[in-house]
């Protein structure tokens, strides 16, 4: 029974960082229906940048989240600025083959830099220990983990919620045509919410790479079920993509658990059994 | 039939193909994964580029061919013509109850699924380790000579011709399918589904059409493949070959069959020869190369044939 409950407690912590992963891409999806393949990427800078500065330079663990954060977001702007606002006006076929050439191009980039082998990441002391919650024994980490992902959850949710940029946002996401009617550039929150996107991946790939590790095939691991986070909870859509991302988690690492033979593929046969019972996705509309 | 550009191209290709046989003999192991590469991106070619459908997993059909293959050669079926046939089969077996799920949707969760089905069939044929031998690979399975006249050298000689007759036989089939009424169909869909529905036409009828054949036509490839390497592994149904097809189709300027097959052998060369040079840059060059390809190379090679073309097209 214990042995169940940690795996839950890991799935809700896997669930935790595939929000922070899929949530940019799901607003850009629905905003520009900007198909990018290669949003793993910006997951994958985020965890360079946090190895580099903790293993390299020894900055403080705590100070190096918003560093990646805000490293990760420039390099989203860049990209947007450079590249990918002439993308999306194309055919959709023409998004994919760009998007894939971008995260083999960044897988690439990161073999050269970085070599292929996995990261090693030196968590600092505090996060090694063990904690009691509820009789259950679990690492600090863990416990940070399902912190930051339900704080930047509450955040992202009430940005989109609640605020005149979230407004804007999800009037864009609704009738685009309607949205530049009123005088909404939408060009421009295309810009600013890509680049939030990226700094929130950035910032889970930060997070993420003692727990799910690091390496130049990260843009393509994690692919497919950062698609399926969004697809399921529906583009545009932010608290879907929460309940997404948790219940994929949960399953996925229930799955793995008590079922090992099948555990991989238990999460693909799920999209493929929700695309095509569920085409839209569990929450159609509510970003 | 009138002669087309495509099939004049056709034959510079094919007389291309010949020389390279007498100019490179210490290629042909190469050359022959070449004309599988083109069979296998021309099969994905009727899908995207005439269709307009996207999938992100075509390589099921190409894996399926190659462990059906692999799996009748092991069973005492070892005449590879029987074999080919019976592994084309099986892909459209497979195609066939697929499309279901492929033809319903939008582009985004078509996209989606067909990654997912990859990632199934990838999973299962890792998980089926008494059937597909997992992470292993099957090595164990007999190929016989063809016809029982013809067994496979050590030089490539046999693969050789074996595999360019089988890329000369689906090029002229893919030239005679999007030449029909059922090719012009296709390309109607891809054009605007809603007036091809809007006209009566059975676009589901057509889409799953075609998706069995490309299906079937990737499995071809895939036995081949099995056939002349005698070796079947988990990354002949990988997403990685998945997408080697989409830049194939892609470089090769979508909907172009002389394109295509141009591209693959361009594609499957510089894999060949960067790859054992340097995976990662081999990585990295493909990836610009996409990326770029969006911004200037929209036609593909294909707008190298422009200048031949007569110009009933686009």
């Amino acid at each position: 029974m214990a042995g169940l409950l940690t795996v839950v407690f890991d799935g809700v912590a896997y669930g935790m960082l595939l929000f922070l992963f899929s949530v940019g891409l799901s607003v850009t999806l629905g905003l520009m229906r900007f198909i990018n393949l290669a949003h793993g990427a910006f997951g994958m800078v985020g965890g360079y940048v946090a190895v580099t500065l903790l293993n390299g330079f020894g900055v403080p663990f705590l100070l190096i989240l918003p560093i990646a954060f805000i490293l990760t977001g420039l390099f989203g702007a860049a990209a947007e600025k450079a590249m990918i606002r002439h993308v999306y006006r194309m055919p959709e076929l023409q998004q994919v083959l760009f998007s894939i050439g971008f995260a083999f191009a960044a897988g690439a980039v990161a073999n050269i830099l970085f070599g292929p082998q996995q990261q090693p990441m030196i968590l600092p002391s505090w996060l090694t220990v063990q904690v009691s919650v509820l009789g259950l024994d679990v690492t600090a980490y863990r416990l940070f983990l399902i912190g930051s992902g339900l704080l930047v959850g509450l955040l992202v949710i009430g940005l989109f919620n609640y605020t005149l940029y979230g407004a804007k946002v999800r009037a864009a996401v609704d009738l685009r045509r309607t949205a530049e009617g009123i005088g909404i550039n939408v060009d421009r929150l295309f810009l600013v919410t890509f680049s939030l996107g990226a700094a929130f991946a950035g910032l889970g790939g930060a997070l993420a790479v003692g727990f799910l590790g690091l390496d130049p095939t990260f843009p393509l691991k994690y692919l497919v079920i950062v698609l399926m986070v969004v697809a399921i909870g529906g583009p545009g859509s932010i608290v879907g993509s929460f309940l997404a991302a948790l219940g994929l988690g949960v399953t996925d690492a229930l799955f793995k658990y008590l079922v090992p033979e099948v555990g991989g593929f238990v999460i693909y046969a799920l999209l493929v059994i929700m695309m095509v019972f569920f085409p839209k996705g569990i929450m159609e509309r509510s970003a | 039939m009138r002669v087309t550009p495509e099939a004049g191209i056709g034959v510079v290709l094919l007389v291309a193909a010949v020389a390279a046989f007498f100019l490179f003999p210490g290629y042909l192991a190469l050359l022959s994964t070449i004309f599988i590469l083109a069979i296998f991106a021309l099969s994905y070619d009727l899908l995207q580029g005439h269709a307009g459908v996207v999938s992100l997993g075509h390589a099921v059909f190409f894996g399926i061919g190659a462990y059906a293959s692999a799996l009748l050669g092991r069973h005492g079926i070892a005449e590879p013509i029987v074999c080919l046939l019976l592994s084309t089969l099986a892909s459209a077996l497979v195609a066939g109850v697929l499309t279901r799920i492929v033809v319903v949707g939008n582009d985004l969760t078509r996209l989606l699924v067909t990654l997912g089905v990859g990632f199934l069939f990838f999973e299962a044929a890792n998980q089926a380790n008494w059937l597909t031998g997992g992470a292993d690979g099957m090595p164990d399975f007999e190929v016989a000579p063809i016809l029982g006249l013809f067994p496979f050298d050590f030089l490539g000689r046999t693969a050789y011709f074996y595999t360019l007759a089988v890329l000369v036989l689906v090029y002229a089939a893919m030239l005679r399918i999007t030449r029909s009424a059922f090719g012009l169909a296709l390309r109607g869909i891809r054009e605007n589904t809603m007036r091809m529905h809007a006209i009566g036409a059975p676009v589901s009828r057509h889409l799953a059409l075609a998706y069995i054949m490309a299906g079937a036509c990737a499995g071809a490839a895939g036995a081949l493949l099995a056939q002349t390497s005698r070796f079947v592994s988990l990354d002949m149904l990988g997403f990685e070959r998945s997408a080697d097809v989409v830049v194939i189709t892609a470089l090769g300027g979508t909907g172009s069959i002389p394109g295509v097959v141009l591209a693959a052998a361009v594609f499957g060369y510089l894999k060949d020869a960067l790859s054992s040079f340097s995976p990662k840059y081999w990585q990295l060059g493909i990836g610009l190369v996409l990326m770029a390809s969006v911004f200037v190379l929209r036609q593909g090679l294909a707008g190298l044939f422009n200048v031949f073309r007569t110009g009933d097209r686009e």
